[in-house]
């Protein structure tokens, strides 16, 4: 089985990574909401690194890793581009507020960060690098 | 994600089927934002087959939301699978949208 996933950065590639998420999680025997909060989480910031980050250059490319260690869940996300999504700009929307005005985006990371249990942001090189953690037990 | 529509004099019904994220929300955002859609009364959403949901899915309809209320056409959730129906609640959104259990309750709204 591969744990691993190297994608370019167009968003029809979104399904290939839930795919990946899934399998990789239906092997484990998780509940299908459990399953669907993690590939959701992942796939909100997959989104966010090929339209924002990357706006949706191909010659770009992310690469994935899977793990679970400990009843603990992990994925990495390694990005080429620096100018990437910055956490600290991050504030939780108020989704009235949105209905009202009619927003479409800003809430995906609301929902990882509700999913997740960690979200960490570091840099391995000249390369952006997100992690995602989910306890399992 | 295939959208097949159903239409009385005063009700449109979107069968979802598929899977709406950035990719494929685009169509639904189209269909919901024509302005013929604000002659019904009611807008019905058959969920039975909408396998997946992500945000840009949810800021389709919450982008459309305060457009039906203003023209006082109600949007209905009916059919949602157990998976979808947790996204919506995981940002509270069942309590913004109407979520019935069935067709039925949706066309009693």
């Amino acid at each position: 089985m591969k744990h691993t996933l190297r994608i370019s950065c167009t968003r029809h590639n979104l399904k290939v990574v839930r795919d990946f998420v899934s399998e990789f999680l239906a092997e484990q025997q998780f509940s299908d909401i459990l399953i669907n909060q993690i590939v959701l989480a992942v796939d909100e910031v997959v989104a966010n690194l090929i339209i924002h980050g990357n706006k949706e250059d191909e010659s770009q490319f992310l690469d994935l890793r899977l793990a679970v260690h400990r009843q603990e869940f992990e994925i990495e996300i390694e990005d080429t581009n620096l100018i990437s999504y910055s956490p600290n700009s991050y504030q939780e929307p108020d989704l009235r507020e949105y209905v009202r005005v009619g927003k479409k985006g800003g809430m995906g990371m609301m929902l990882v960060n509700r999913i997740m249990d960690r979200v960490e942001y570091t840099t391995r090189g000249a390369h952006n690098v997100c992690r995602l953690y989910k306890y399992l037990a | 994600m295939k959208i097949t529509q159903h239409a009385t004099d005063t009700t449109l019904t979107l069968v979802l089927n598929g899977e709406l994220d950035a990719s494929s929300s685009v169509v639904l955002d189209t269909e919901l934002g024509k302005p013929e859609i604000l002659k019904n009364q009611k807008i019905l959403i058959d969920c039975q087959q909408l396998n997946y949901i992500s945000s840009a899915g949810l800021g389709v309809f919450i982008s459309h939301l305060q457009t039906f209320q203003d023209a006082d056409v109600k949007l209905v959730f009916f059919n949602m699978q157990e998976k979808v129906h947790n996204v919506f609640e995981i940002l509270g959104l069942d309590s913004l949208m109407t979520i019935v259990p069935s067709e039925a309750d949706a066309v009693a709204v």
